[in-house]
C-alpha cells in the first residue's frame, strides 16, 4: 500500500540554530502517528514544514505520491488538503464558530453559501457542537475553542490532519474532550499526525510513536515497544520524565 | 448683540460645505490611508520599494503642517501650471495629510492582529491576499475605528483652515459675513456652537456604529 504522507530529509536551520536536522518518517493512509519530545526540539517546526507554513531548507515532502516541496506546486490546493490544529486554537477572532468553519468552503473550496453552512453544522455537531454555532470564539471555553478548529480543518475534507499539542493549552478538566473527539476520529480511520504529550491518548491510539530530539529522530515505533522497551535511553529517560511531569504514563 | 436669523441659510450653506469637504476627505484618507498601512505591513522583497514609497509618504506628510500643504497645492502647483479649484485643492491636502495619520492607524490595528490568525488561514489554502482580505482587515478595522473616529473629529475642526484660500465653508461663510458687519463675536460663537454640536453628533453616531460591529474578544472591550 502506497503511503499517504512521505517526509524525506528535512532540515530547517534558524541562524546558526539546526532546528532539523534529516528528518524522515512516512504514514500510511489512516494511521496515527504521534511525535513526543522535548520542549524545542522541533516538532512544531516540522508539523510546519509539511504544509510549508514553514519553508524547509532542505529535504522533501509528497502528499499522496504529489511532491508538496516541488519549486512550482501548488501550495494553497496543498494546504486544504492537510488539517493543521494550532495548540492556541487560532480561531478567527471576528467569526462566529458556524463561520469559522465555513470560511475554508466559501473561499477556498468555492462552495455554495447554502451547502457550506450545512457542511458547517454537520461538522461542528460532529465535534458536539451544534448549539454553540454563532458563539464567538472569546464566549467559548479553551476545550469548546479546540473542538470548533478540528471541526474547521474536518470540514476541508483533509487527507491527514496535523495536530500541534492540541491539548497544551488547556485546563486539565478540558483536556478530555478535545482528546475524546481525536480518538473519535482515529477510530474513523482518519490519517493524523499528532504532536502530544499526552502519553494516554498516544499508548492507546497511536499506531506508531516517533521520539525526537534536538531536531533528529531518535527512535520510532508501535506504542507498546516504545514504552515497553525503549531502544535508546534518552527515549526511556524522556519517557520517565514525561509521566513524572503529567502522572499516568505507564 | 444679537442674531440675525437672515445669516441661517448662508452658515447652512458653509456648514454644507464643511461636512463635503470633511467626509470626502476622510474617504480618500481611509481608501489611501489602508493600502499605505498594508504596503508598509506586507511589502517585502521584491516589493520592498513600494515599502520605501509608502514609508516616506507618511513620513512626509506627518512631518510638514497641513496648512504649509495646502499652500502648496493651491498657491504653489500653478507655477507649473496645476490648477484646482479652492474645494478641489482642500480636498486634496486634507486627503493627503490624513491618509498618511489613518495609514498609521491601520498598521497598528493590523500588526495588533495576531500572527496566528495569518497562519490559520493559510492553512485551509487561502492566498495571502485572501487571507489579508478575509481575516486581517476585518479585524484591523474594528481595532482602527476608535483613532479613526478621533480622526474624523480632528479633521473636521482643521478643516476650518480651507477658508484660507477662499472656500466659503462654515468658517469661510462665518468671516465673510463678519467683515461686513463686524459683528464677529456672534458670529464666531454661532459658527463655535454649530461645529461643537455636529462634533457631539459624530461621536454619539461613531459610537454607535462601534457597538453594532464589535464582536465579543476583539478590541478595547476585551475578553468576554
Ligand atoms: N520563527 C523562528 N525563528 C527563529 N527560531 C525559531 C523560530 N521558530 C522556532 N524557532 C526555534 O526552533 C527551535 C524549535 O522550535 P519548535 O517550536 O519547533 O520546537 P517544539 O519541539 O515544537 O517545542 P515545544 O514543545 O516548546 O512546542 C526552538 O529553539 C525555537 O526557538
Ligand atoms: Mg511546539
Amino acid at each position: 500500500m502506497g503511503q499517504l504522507l512521505v517526509v524525506e530529509g528535512v532540515c530547517k536551520r534558524y541562524g546558526a540554530e539546526e532546528v532539523l536536522c534529516g528528518v524522515s518518517f512516512s504514514l500510511e493512509k489512516g494511521e496515527t502517528k504521534v511525535i513526543i519530545g522535548p520542549s524545542g526540539t522541533g516538532k512544531s517546526t516540522l508539523l510546519r514544514c509539511i504544509n510549508r507554513l514553514t519553508e524547509p531548507d532542505r529535504g522533501r515532502v509528497w502528499l499522496e505520491g504529489m511532491e508538496v516541496t516541488a519549486p512550482h506546486a501548488n501550495i494553497n490546493k496543498i494546504r486544504s488538503q492537510i488539517g493543521f490544529v494550532f495548540q492556541d486554537f487560532n480561531l478567527f477572532t471576528h467569526l462566529t464558530a458556524l463561520d469559522n468553519v465555513r470560511l475554508g468552503l466559501l473561499k477556498v473550496k468555492k462552495m455554495g453559501r447554502k451547502e457550506a453552512t450545512e457542511r458547517a453544522q454537520a461538522e461542528l455537531a460532529r465535534v458536539g457542537l451544534a448549539g454553540k454555532a454563532d458563539a464567538y470564539p472569546a464566549q467559548l471555553s479553551g476545550g469548546q475553542q479546540q473542538r470548533v478548529s478540528i471541526a474547521r480543518a474536518l470540514a476541508m475534507d483533509p487527507k491527514l490532519i496535523l495536530f500541534d499539542e492540541p491539548t497544551s493549552a488547556l485546563d486539565p478538566e478540558l483536556i478530555g474532550e478535545v482528546l475524546g473527539v481525536m480518538v473519535k476520529l482515529a477510530h474513523e480511520g482518519m490519517t493524523m499526525l499528532v504532536v502530544t504529550h499526552e502519553m494516554g491518548f498516544a499508548r492507546s491510539v497511536a499506531d506508531e510513536i516517533v521520539f525526537m530530539e534536538r531536531g533528529v529522530i531518535v527512535e520510532q515505533g508501535p506504542p507498546e515497544k516504545l514504552f515497553r522497551a525503549p531502544a535508546h535511553p534518552r527515549t526511556a529517560e524522556f519517557l520517565r520524565k514525561i509521566s513524572e511531569l503529567y502522572g499516568e504514563a505507564a | 448683540m444679537g442674531l440675525d436669523w437672515a445669516w441661517l441659510p448662508q452658515l447652512a450653506h458653509g456648514l454644507k460645505i464643511t461636512m463635503e469637504l470633511t467626509a470626502a476627505c476622510m474617504a480618500m484618507g481611509a481608501a489611501l490611508g489602508i493600502v499605505l498601512a498594508l504596503l508598509r505591513v506586507y511589502a517585502r522583497g521584491p516589493f520592498l520599494p513600494l515599502f520605501w514609497l509608502a514609508s516616506a509618504y507618511v513620513q512626509f506628510f506627518r512631518g510638514t503642517p497641513l496648512l504649509v500643504q495646502l499652500m502648496i497645492i493651491h498657491f504653489g502647483l500653478p507655477s507649473v501650471g496645476i490648477r484646482f479649484t479652492p474645494f478641489l485643492s482642500g480636498l486634496i491636502a486634507m486627503g493627503l495629510n490624513t491618509a498618511a495619520y489613518q495609514a498609521e492607524y491601520f498598521r497598528g490595528a493590523i500588526q495588533a492582529v495576531k500572527a496566528g490568525q495569518m497562519l490559520a488561514a493559510r492553512s485551509l489554502g487561502m492566498t495571502r491576499v485572501a487571507a489579508i482580505r478575509h481575516v486581517v482587515l476585518p479585524q484591523a478595522l474594528r481595532l482602527a475605528l476608535p483613532p479613526w473616529s478621533n480622526e474624523l473629529i480632528y479633521m473636521l475642526k482643521y478643516s476650518t483652515i480651507v477658508y484660507m484660500i477662499g472656500v466659503m465653508d462654515l468658517m469661510g461663510v462665518a468671516r465673510t459675513i463678519a467683515a461686513r458687519n463686524f459683528r464677529f463675536l456672534e458670529l464666531f460663537s454661532l459658527a463655535a456652537v454649530i461645529y461643537l454640536g455636529i462634533v457631539l453628533l459624530l461621536t454619539f453616531a461613531l459610537r454607535w456604529v462601534e457597538r453594532r460591529i464589535r464582536v465579543p474578544g476583539l478590541g478595547s472591550a476585551g475578553r468576554g
